[in-house]
């Protein structure tokens, strides 16, 4: 019986070790490649550590023009004016919608709570063709508003989702007890419930950042001029050419990745509260 | 509304109820506006208009600006694309892919999340955090390395393969060098690769969403079978599953929605859309859109479709959630 509890112990953290491997791997090999030196990257037998560890693509990525003019500066500094702007106008926009669900019995409620889960399910591959056309028309193409536009409508629907439960969770004894003061709606909202759903908000804000920082597909689409291209447009654009200068790749994937794991970390648990939406007790 | 009327009352009622009542009536309505204006404008017009385009041809950008007209073909497109043997090899990519990807993200996410609820304390962590690393990593890095582990000249994988001793590689596979080999020239393999790659991103998210039902499912239950002498695989099929059936549905259905739509993963491990035969429904849309020549009306047609096939499955979805928060 105690020989079959080791065996079995053995067995399960073996395994747990495979997943960890198997999971974390990747992410390893692109910081360690992306700190050896081109002999180490291409040599036949790779080293699994870095033997001379350097720093040497991460300044070619920094200081060299990716495109006549242009550096990976541009491209980063493009990604967070997008991500930011997205955040903050979509942060604001789902406060009211959350407090207005959260706090009121009105007749739509419950229709707009459907609505936004059906929302979130619709394909945005699906949109690229009419929201090109939109911006188009908009005469928005080719700037970077029209991608600010579009992330602020894919992420708005999670956020009001994730944001009504913190809302939610405010007392709302605290709001009456300033309401007796004598404290107006506003004063209300401003010095009572923002401070309190403050955590959730910037929780709330961290995935519309992910969201808008990671999007490809419809930056690659509306955006033509070199010098407009957001990271991932320019990272596919630098990763096509036909001879794969790995070690740049690898330096500029990390630096892209890094704001989006740590980020990611310190706020996944309400992703899957989020997502599975009641389903997950406890 | 009960609480800010109450408290209110005291003052402004006394003065002016009848406006008061009002006001309450209006506020929840203007505090939804913004949203309201967001999600009409950015995602149920253009899901509107997606099917209005798919109803012409369009094969001008100008057509888009508005300087041209648009000559309608009625169900012309549709008739094109359905007519198209091309089309059927699409959807059976699509529809297999999604399939696969399902069943294996599921499998394993399980199965992982399981594993983390009997390790140590100090073990589940370390391996619960390796398991977030996986899911934080964007998609685009994500393809990235793993495109880089499958280079056919310096590549980890090329690497492993070759490391075999020659004559099992050739007893196994036919070859014993690997250098230079075309990991993504066949559909197959290039499938191979990209289910690997999609099942790395998306098991994370099923294992911890699996471990958090675990956590409220009460021990003791577990317990007393295992006193009774029930195995690991009865366990989990008499008790774990049907206790967690509701959450499993969910996830079956949320994955089934994200793999049916995977873009970035084929668009960077394919180096765009020039890859026609592992073209799956989204990118196919994309490509017959934005690839020269153009074709718009076209490309809307194949993302109507898309979108009615993920919409039966959000139906679903839907009816579970709704189901649930009724019975919390």
């Amino acid at each position: 019986m105690k020989r079959g509890t080791m065996v079995r112990r053995v067995a399960l953290n073996g395994a747990g070790l495979l997943v960890a491997l198997f999971a974390a791997f990747p992410v390893y090999w692109m910081i360690a490649t992306s700190l050896k030196p081109n002999r180490e990257i291409f040599s036949a037998t790779p080293r699994p550590v870095p033997a001379h560890p350097t720093l040497e693509h991460y300044r070619e990525i920094l200081t060299g023009n990716l495109i006549p003019g242009v550096t990976f500066a541009d491209f980063f500094l493009n990604s967070l004016l997008v991500a930011v702007s997205t955040v903050v106008l979509s942060g604001l926009v789902a406060l009211l919608a959350a407090t207005a669900v959260a706090r009121f019995r009105f007749k739509l409620r419950t229709s707009f709570l459907i609505m936004l889960l059906v929302v979130q399910m619709i394909p945005l591959e699906a949109l690229v063709i009419p929201l090109f056309l939109m911006i188009q028309r908009l005469g928005l193409y080719n700037t970077l508003p029209s991608l600010i536009l579009t992330y602020l409508g894919f992420s708005l629907p999670f956020a009001v989702w994730m944001l009504r439960g913190f809302v939610a969770a405010v007392p709302k004894e605290l709001e009456e007890a300033a309401a007796i003061d004598g404290a107006s709606r506003f004063q209300t909202f401003r010095r009572i419930l923002f401070p309190l759903v403050a955590p959730g908000l910037v929780a709330t804000s961290i995935f519309s950042f992910i969201t808008a920082w990671n999007e490809l597909i419809f930056a690659l689409t509306f955006i033509n001029d070199q010098d407009r291209y957001t990271l991932p447009v320019a990272m596919t654009f630098f990763f096509g050419r036909d001879d794969t200068a790995w070690g740049p790749v690898m330096a500029a994937s990390t630096l892209f990745a890094l704001p989006v794991i740590i980020f990611f970390l310190l706020v996944q648990r309400r992703m899957v509260s989020g997502l599975v939406a009641g389903a997950v007790k406890g | 509304m009960t609480t800010l009327t109450k408290a209110s009352e005291t003052s402004a009622a006394r003065e002016n109820p009848a406006r008061r009542r009002r006001r309450v009536d209006r506020l929840p309505y203007l505090l939804l506006l913004p949203c309201l204006v967001v999600i009409c404008v950015l995602l149920l017009w253009p899901l509107g208009q997606v099917v209005a385009m798919s109803f012409f041809r369009l094969n001008n950008v100008r057509q888009l600006r508005g300087d041209r007209e648009w000559p309608w073909v009625g169900f012309g497109n549709y008739a094109e694309i359905l007519g198209d043997p091309f089309f059927l090899t699409v959807l059976r990519n699509t529809v297999l892919f999604a399939v696969a990807n399902v069943a294996l993200t599921m499998i394993l996410g399980t199965l992982v999340g399981l594993l983390l609820n009997r390790l140590g304390k100090r073990m589940a962590t370390f391996v619960a955090s390796c398991v977030m690393l996986a899911w934080a990593t964007p998609a685009l890095t994500g393809t990235i390395v793993w495109k880089w582990m499958f280079d056919d000249t310096s590549g980890l994988v090329t690497w492993m393969f070759n490391a075999l001793p020659d004559g099992l590689s050739n007893a196994l596979f036919g070859r014993a060098d690997w250098t230079g080999y075309g990991w993504f020239n066949s559909p197959l393999l290039f499938f191979s690769i990209l289910t690997l790659v999609v099942v790395w991103h998306s098991f994370p998210f099923i294992a911890v969403s699996v471990l958090a039902g675990l956590k409220s499912v009460p021990s003791e239950l577990h317990e007393a079978a295992r006193v009774d002498g029930a195995s690991s695989w009865k366990v989990f099929w008499r008790i774990t599953f049907p206790l967690l059936r509701p959450v499993f549905g969910i996830l079956v259905v949320l994955s089934t929605i994200w793999d049916f739509k995977v873009f970035t993963q084929q668009f960077v491990l394919a180096g765009g859309t020039q890859d026609r035969p592992t073209f799956m429904l989204s990118i196919y849309s994309y490509a017959e859109a934005f690839s020269p020549p153009p074709k718009y009306g076209l490309g809307a047609a194949v993302a109507v479709i898309l979108t009615l096939i993920l919409l039966l499955v959000t139906g679903l979805y839907v009816r579970m959630v709704l189901k649930q928060e009724e019975e919390s």
